[in-house]
């Protein structure tokens, strides 16, 4: 039997390591754990966000933003384009930045913070200059081409259809790409130098290098980054809204401009939660789906 | 709102001198607008609005406000005295916060909001480039024919054409209202919102070929379809348009962009001489008491001396905002005389007895969109806006 002295020490022990994560386990509970239960308590029912009474309506709103409501499949498939463009073009660019700056070359510091520069800039300011740059009366873009001769290339680059949502794309992929050079760069400096210099030893140039050393060890860097791509991707919003407001038609319409229209643009709160639940889940899935990808490869590669 | 900060701050002041002290009036002003949308939204979820507040959006946003408790009736304190101050105001003003006997909102009968100024929506040109045109710039075009051959002289002399903030869907959807009431006439409007009239009648499609033709004659200044105000409001002050789509507190806003702009108002040039032109209008600003205010006579008092004839003046010398005070009409700048000669033909979804579902509209002015941007044509914009109105209507 443990003697009482014993217990009661163990008791303070236990319950002073409780009051001190009390303050942060309330702050939890308040601003994440109740909103988040609340979200789902609204998405059955149906409210406009300001009367005092709500009425039960069970999976309806979640049935009709399954099926029938073609807006909210149309700017998922944008996020989704948004996504791919960012995974494959962004990260190859951050990639490729982050070997240079790897090297040993001039003003490598320099270029570290350049690059960060445009993640850690506002999403409304990003979007405001480009905004100037892509303008088609007087943007950067059409001034340019005309001054190299392409003239008829020129015009309204973020009203037009064909490149409206690609123009928002390269709006993101500029902002984003500072994130994952940050984070590759980190991977490449673990990679121990003298590996490489063995392989170099054994006669190994730099694209085997590249492929049998670098690829490998960086794998979960890669998949850490292409998580955080789908993630920040897939919830573009502020650039949306400076830029070309989901318009024209709904070319650039994403998942959080849709759940905002529905709370604020048609007052339907209930729908906005039952399709920010959606909207989370389907992010869920695609984060497992990779976080097993990432499992599978590390036993596997 | 917030470009009336300075001046609402000195004449609040004024007010608590004049009092004496008892009261004191804390004043917040907020934006952008959807900034407010979410704080005044909020508020009223915790129950913790101020004494005095407005509601921005639309009808059934107020009319959700005041079914749920938190807008007083200020119907008696407006009848008092023989309607003494109810009389002050342009009846279009109050219409915007008044509901009446049988509304689809379910609002008991009354007046909720007391206007502050009040605005309404046409169309502007410049003058310059009227001249440099060889256009006469004191008679600007008054029907859709006129437009079109100012246009056509305008584009020969190499001069840019119509900007408005389209990329704010319902700047679209004002323009096309004007003209929806221009061609069809209210009652057919209401008709199909009420359902009775599919949108894929001709006089829908007449409205929808409008934006057509707009595009086809290369009217518009390039980007039109995804810009928002501000930028429409800057390319016109830069001389970059000869005409803007835009509210009377665009004098304000060009005043502070370009002082030399040299522009005039017009009403938006009629299609049709069956129906009048209608312009979307009304209260600017209106401010509502809150139900729960221990301080609502106080509250009253204020708006009282707010839109009284002095005041009103005051606020609309210095902001260049319409006054919602008939009688501080007097000595309005030219530009403001001309919105203020508006006013008579403004007409506002407040006053209507039914408004079309917002996803309706919402596909409606996305459908224009498209077809600005060529991709649709209006009869597919038609049918595509009168299925949602079927499926909805299911």
């Amino acid at each position: 039997m443990i003697p009482k002295n014993i217990r009661l020490a163990k008791l303070k022990e236990v319950s002073t390591t409780y009051l001190f994560i009390l303050p942060a386990m309330l702050l939890f509970l308040v601003f994440s754990f109740y909103p988040f239960l609340k979200v789902f308590q609204l998405s059955a029912m149906d409210w406009d966000g300001i009367s005092s009474g709500m009425r039960f309506i069970g999976m309806k709103n979640f049935h009709e933003a399954a099926f029938h409501d073609p807006s909210w499949w149309i700017s998922m498939k944008n996020a989704g384009i948004i996504t791919l463009l960012a995974l494959t073009a962004q990260n190859l660019l951050a990639l490729a930045l982050a070997m240079i700056v790897d090297r040993d070359i001039k003003g490598k510091n320099f270029y570290r913070v350049v690059f960060y520069l445009p993640p850690v800039l506002s999403g409304i300011v990003v979007g405001l200059v480009w905004n100037w740059i892509f303008d088609g009366s007087h943007g950067l873009l059409n001034y340019a081409l005309i001054h190299v001769g392409l003239g008829s290339w020129t015009h309204a680059w973020l009203a037009d259809p064909r490149t409206a949502l690609l123009c928002v794309a390269i709006i993101h992929m500029w902002k984003g790409f500072g994130w994952g050079f940050v984070i590759l760069l980190a991977g490449l400096q673990a990679i121990p130098r003298d590996l490489n210099e063995a392989a170099r030893v054994d006669g190994a140039g730099d694209w085997r290098i590249f492929w049998k050393i670098t690829v490998p060890l960086m794998l979960p860097v890669f998949f850490l980054v292409s998580i955080l791509t789908v993630l920040g991707t897939m919830q573009i919003f502020e650039i949306i809204v400076a830029t070309t407001n989901g318009g024209p038609g709904y070319h650039t319409e994403v998942p959080i401009t849709r759940i905002l229209t529905a709370m604020v643009g048609s007052a339907r709160f209930g729908y906005a939660c039952s399709l920010g639940i959606l909207f989370g889940l389907i992010l869920l899935a695609v984060s497992l789906v990779q976080m097993r990808l990432s499992k599978w490869s590390s036993h596997n590669v | 709102m917030t470009d009336r900060e300075e001046t609402l701050q000195n004449l609040t002041e004024q007010y608590e001198r004049e009092k004496h002290s008892r009261v004191k009036i804390h004043l917040e002003l907020y934006a952008p607008s959807k900034a407010y949308q979410y704080k005044v939204r909020a508020a009223a979820q915790t129950n913790t609005l101020p004494d005095i507040f407005g509601v921005l959006g639309e009808t059934r946003d107020l009319a959700s406000f005041i079914v749920s408790g938190h807008v007083s009736d200020i119907s008696a304190a407006l009848d008092a005295d023989d309607g003494h101050w109810r009389k002050q105001f342009f009846p279009k003003a109050l219409a915007t916060t008044t509901f009446n006997e049988g509304n689809q909102y379910k609002v008991s009968p009354g007046t909720y909001g007391i206007p502050i100024d009040v605005t309404n929506i046409q169309m502007l040109y410049n003058k310059e480039i009227f001249k440099q045109a060889g256009l006469n710039p004191e008679e600007p075009p008054k029907t859709w024919e006129e437009f079109i051959d100012a246009w056509h002289k305008l584009a020969a002399a190499g001069k840019p054409g119509f900007v408005s903030g389209w990329g704010e869907t319902w700047m679209i959807d004002c323009f096309a209202s004007n003209y929806a009431f221009n061609i069809m006439g209210e009652q057919k409007v209401l008709d199909t919102f009420r359902g009775k009239v599919p949108y894929t009648d001709p006089g829908w499609i007449k409205v929808l070929e409008i934006f057509d033709a707009m595009r086809r004659e290369g009217l518009l200044v390039p980007g039109v379809v995804t810009m928002v105000n501000k930028t429409a409001e800057q390319t016109f002050a830069n001389n970059n348009a000869a005409f803007a789509f835009n509210g009377s507190w665009c004098v304000n806003v060009y005043k502070g962009m370009n002082p030399d702009l040299s522009y005039g108002v017009m009403l938006p040039p009629s299609i049709s001489s069956r129906y009048p032109m209608k312009i979307w209008g009304g209260a600017g600003s209106s401010f509502v008491i809150n139900a729960a205010s221990p301080y609502k006579k106080e509250a009253l008092d204020y708006l009282k001396w707010l839109t009284s004839p002095a005041q009103q003046a005051v606020l609309s010398r210095e902001t260049m905002n319409l006054p919602s005070n008939r009688n501080s009409m007097n000595d309005l700048p030219p530009l403001l005389a001309g919105f203020a000669a508006g006013m008579d033909s403004t007409t506002h979804p407040s006053e209507w007895p039914v408004v079309e579902d917002p996803i309706v509209v919402e596909r409606f002015d996305r459908g224009i969109q498209s077809i600005l941007t060529g991709e649709k044509t209006p009869a597919e914009i038609a049918q595509e806006v009168q299925a949602l109105k079927e499926q909805l209507t299911k």
